[in-house]
């Protein structure tokens, strides 16, 4: 087996943008007919690594090469010609085209600038055929199939360019259960055909399901390879994973809050489709941490506590009082605030003054007879932007101009001014560089001191375990383990979420 | 855009990287160029007819004509400020004329008539508001299918025949001059104040920029962004019942082919005056300019005897080159401001 060459062999690859070192030497072997396995937390570099891979991102420095040659992918088509395919989490589909049409984009085949209509769909059928889906009409515009159907034809293309590589980033997060069966199935077959597969994905079943071999990337680099997919324990395979250096110091925990009446508390939450029977609770000057893959609900979850979303059954009740369902001023008035995933499309008026923005939510303070009072206004945001130790301190400024640390404390300090009492922030440190991030925990902690209830949602394993007081794990819709943070180890929660097994004292018992 | 400052401060920052509207005066590159262009075309008439242009009975004609476009430019503001558009102000102003000038209506005195037009207004804005705000219908298209309809039923309810009125009792207090001043022009100042006050100093003027500067982010912080776009329609709806009673005063005449092309004329107004027609940005000195920029070009023109067409030509220049000149500093505003748009972030 060693003395086989290999299809691809990226050795040295290092990725930087401004400011991070996406990836910092990354070696990587895939043979020929195997599908190989690439492992990682969030922001270990896989997304970018793949971007390399697929031409999007051109590599500083390492070397690529295919069927032992050196090669430059200096674009998307040019990757396409080399024979590597790339299958992106959301599909790259263009709805309104029909699925031949999609099956050839971008390689349209045409005589004299007419399109080839009839030979492009029995190639597509064909394809589809060879994919085992020969339902699947080449007519049909894609926005008509289902998202597995969609899938399907991302990977006819992938055929039709004759690919002998196929990158799958999280193919099976929209798929449900008989879909996932299928692809297995398409996989198998492609292999069997000789063709390549790297396999992105944080479900360590599917992994041991159809895996060969494992290569496992922490802080952009590769810190295992050539593990078998099969018979490498889990618990070697989280550790390997884990340990990651995340800057930012944590600032102390408070005296647990002790025997406190919950100020929030969420009974059976659930949502179709989502999550269902979401139960938690919080006390004043606790910090929960919602740990979970994207996918698992948790967004969703703090966006229906919000009122953004009108849950199916379940209850949110504020200090002992049950909130309308659905209504964000209801819930606003209640005390509860959100700081939403998106901060730019979600969280803030871009072309506002970072004053307006703090008081969105309070403007009713600050007028009278509906007339704004801009100097009492103006006062406030100033003591805000110097709380927040905003920089540049200037409340005047166009939020669009700050950096997104100091946006951040733009949305938070918003319900700030509101003395919101329950507030939810939904992957706060996403995009903030690492000063501000150690202010923002600082802040995040500060605010549980004074007595306000905090739930806070990420994806960084160690920043859910280093800020919360309590950790609940989310999988695919479900709460599968709720513990104090003090009691797991970062490989504890990773196992969980990855493999949902689902009693963390089972597994540190001897 | 206005630029103020709340303190008084100075703004230093040429590139307007600060605040968007929040002062008592406004004193903003963008506006003194518009404010140059509508000097340069009155030195052009004064120029060309100075015996005619500069008298006060040519400069009161401008105004009164400029007022009920003026009128039904201010709701258009605020609806393009608020993320959307209305297409049906013509027609709407056609039906509340027609409606208003009816024998039954006319019957009850001008009060009535008053009364009429305004809340026929709010109606049709309100059914605007109504579909776009909770049927989630698009706005170009549901006030595209009011402005059909409203038409319509103007040319039905007049069975297609000029009303003219009879009530003096309307006709001559706002036919009337006060402190010299004619009384339309009054009303039109007065609707340009309210609205720029309310625009600029109110809760709903800040929720109507938050709006339409990020509808999602305005929904997150609590504000009401359906009840809140329904009003911006009506809002319009009311103006547009105003500038019918202002059609009405100076024609004494209610008639279904009143307001032809106001929906065009007030887009244009608006956008030269500096409101983004994406929403979340917008001025109503701007607009005010950008009606007065309309109206002294159609009199320059007239004066000097040059067809309609030309004049037509003219405008459709003067549309252009602002919105060119508006893109262009945005674009440098942008890249100004700092970080560039696209700076990767890379994610694993």
């Amino acid at each position: 087996m060693t003395t086989e060459r290999p299809l691809l062999r990226m050795t040295g690859i290092v990725k930087t943008f401004p400011g991070v070192r996406a990836l910092d030497g990354v070696d990587i072997e895939v043979r020929a007919a195997e599908v190989h396995c690439l492992l990682g937390q969030n922001g270990a570099g896989k997304s970018t690594l793949i971007k390399v891979l697929a031409g999007a991102h051109q590599p500083d420095s390492g070397v690529i090469e295919l069927r032992g040659e050196p090669v430059t992918l200096s674009s998307p088509s040019a990757a396409l010609r080399a024979g590597v395919a790339t299958m992106y989490q959301e599909l790259d589909l263009v709805p309104w085209l029909s699925v031949a049409e999609n099956v050839f984009l971008g390689a349209e085949r045409s005589r004299f600038g007419f399109s080839r209509r009839r030979s492009t769909r029995a190639v597509a059928r064909e394809l589809l055929g060879r994919l085992g889906h020969p339902e699947i009409d080449p007519a049909a515009p894609v926005a008509a199939l289902p998202p597995a159907a969609q899938q399907l034809v991302s990977m006819a293309r992938a055929l039709a360019h004759e690919a002998s590589i196929i990158v799958m980033d999280e193919p099976t997060a929209a798929l449900a259960g008989d879909e996932v069966e299928n692809l297995f199935r398409v996989i198998g077959d492609l292999t069997a055909d000789g063709v390549s597969v790297v396999y992105i994905s944080h479900r360590l079943e599917e992994i041991r399901r159809i895996g060969h071999r494992v290569t496992v990337l922490k802080d952009g680099r590769t810190v295992a390879t050539d593990l078998d997919a099969r018979a490498t324990p889990t618990r070697e395979l989280t550790s390997l994973m884990t340990g990651r250096v995340l800057e930012g110091a944590f600032p102390d925990r408070a005296e647990p809050a002790g025997d406190l009446e919950p100020l929030l508390r969420v009974e059976g939450l659930t949502r179709h489709g989502e999550f269902a029977g979401v139960t938690f609770d919080v006390r004043p000057g606790e910090v929960l941490g919602i740990a979970g893959l994207v996918g698992s609900g948790r967004s969703e979850v703090l966006e229906t506590v919000a009122g953004a979303r009108r849950p199916d059954a379940g209850t949110i009740t504020v200090d002992g009082r049950r909130l309308r369902p659905g209504s964000v001023p209801a819930a606003v008035r209640a005390g509860v605030g959100l700081a939403p995933e998106e901060r730019k499309s979600q969280g803030l008026v871009l072309g506002m003054s970072v004053t307006h923005n703090l008081t969105l939510a309070t403007l009713r303070r600050f007028a009278g007879a509906g007339l704004v009072r801009h100097r009492e206004e103006l006062r406030a945001a100033r003591a805000l932007t110097e709380k927040l130790q905003l920089r540049p301190a200037d409340p005047r400024r166009l939020v669009r101009t700050l950096s997104g640390g100091n946006q951040q404390k733009v949305v938070v300090g918003r319900w700030l001014l509101r003395d919101a009492r329950v507030l939810l922030l939904d992957e706060p440190t996403r995009g903030v560089d690492v000063g501000a991030r150690a202010e923002m925990y600082r802040l995040i902690r500060e605010l549980a001191d004074s007595g306000v209830a905090v739930v806070v949602v990420s994806s960084e394993v160690p920043e859910v375990l280093g800020l919360a007081d309590r950790v609940l794990v989310m999988r695919e819709g479900h709460v599968i383990g709720e513990a104090a943070a003090g009691d797991l180890t970062e490989a504890d929660v990773l196992d969980m979420v990855m493999e949902g097994s689902v009693a963390v004292t089972e597994e540190s018992l001897p | 855009m206005s630029a103020p400052t709340v303190t008084g401060a100075p703004v230093k920052d040429p590139e307007r990287k600060r605040d968007n509207g929040s002062g008592w005066f406004t004193v903003d590159g963008r506006m003194l160029a518009l404010l140059g262009v509508l000097v340069a075309i009155c030195v052009v008439g004064y120029v060309t007819r100075p015996d005619a242009f500069l008298t006060q009975s040519n400069i009161s004609t401008m105004l009164r004509l400029a007022a009920a476009i003026g009128v039904v430019s201010v709701g258009m503001t605020f609806v393009i400020i608020g993320g959307g558009i209305d297409l049906s102000v013509g027609s709407i102003v056609a039906l509340c004329s027609v409606w208003m000038t009816t024998l039954a209506t006319q019957s009850y005195g001008p009060g009535v008539m008053i009364l009429c037009a305004v809340a026929v207004g709010a109606g049709c804005g309100l059914v605007n508001g109504l579909l776009i705000a909770y049927g989630r219908m698009v706005p170009f298209i549901a006030t595209l299918a009011m402005y059909v309809s409203a038409r319509g039923l103007a040319e039905r309810i007049s069975n297609g025949q000029t009303q003219v009125v009879r009530e003096t009792g309307f006709t001559t207090p706002l036919r009337g001059s006060l402190l010299g001043v004619p009384v339309l022009i009054w009303i039109f100042a007065a609707v340009v104040l309210i609205g720029w006050i309310v625009l600029q100093r109110t809760t709903f003027g800040r929720r109507t920029l938050a709006v339409g500067g990020n509808p999602e982010a305005a929904r997150l912080a609590g504000i009401d962004v359906r009840r809140h776009t329904a009003l911006l329609y009506v809002i319009a709806g009311v103006c547009c019942g105003i500038a019918a009673i202002l059609v009405v005063a100076r024609t004494t005449s209610g008639a279904s082919t009143n307001g032809q092309l106001y929906e065009l004329d007030a887009i244009a107004a608006v956008v030269i005056g500096g409101t983004l027609l994406a929403g979340g940005r917008g001025s109503l000195v701007g607009t005010l300019i950008g009606v007065l920029i309309f109206t002294v070009v159609g009199n320059v023109f007239t004066l000097n005897n040059l067809e309609t067409d030309i004049q037509n030509i003219a405008k459709g220049a003067i549309i252009v080159v602002a919105v060119l000149f508006q893109s262009l500093r945005v674009r440098r505003t942008r890249a100004a401001s700092g970080r560039p748009a696209g700076v990767p972030t890379p994610a694993a």
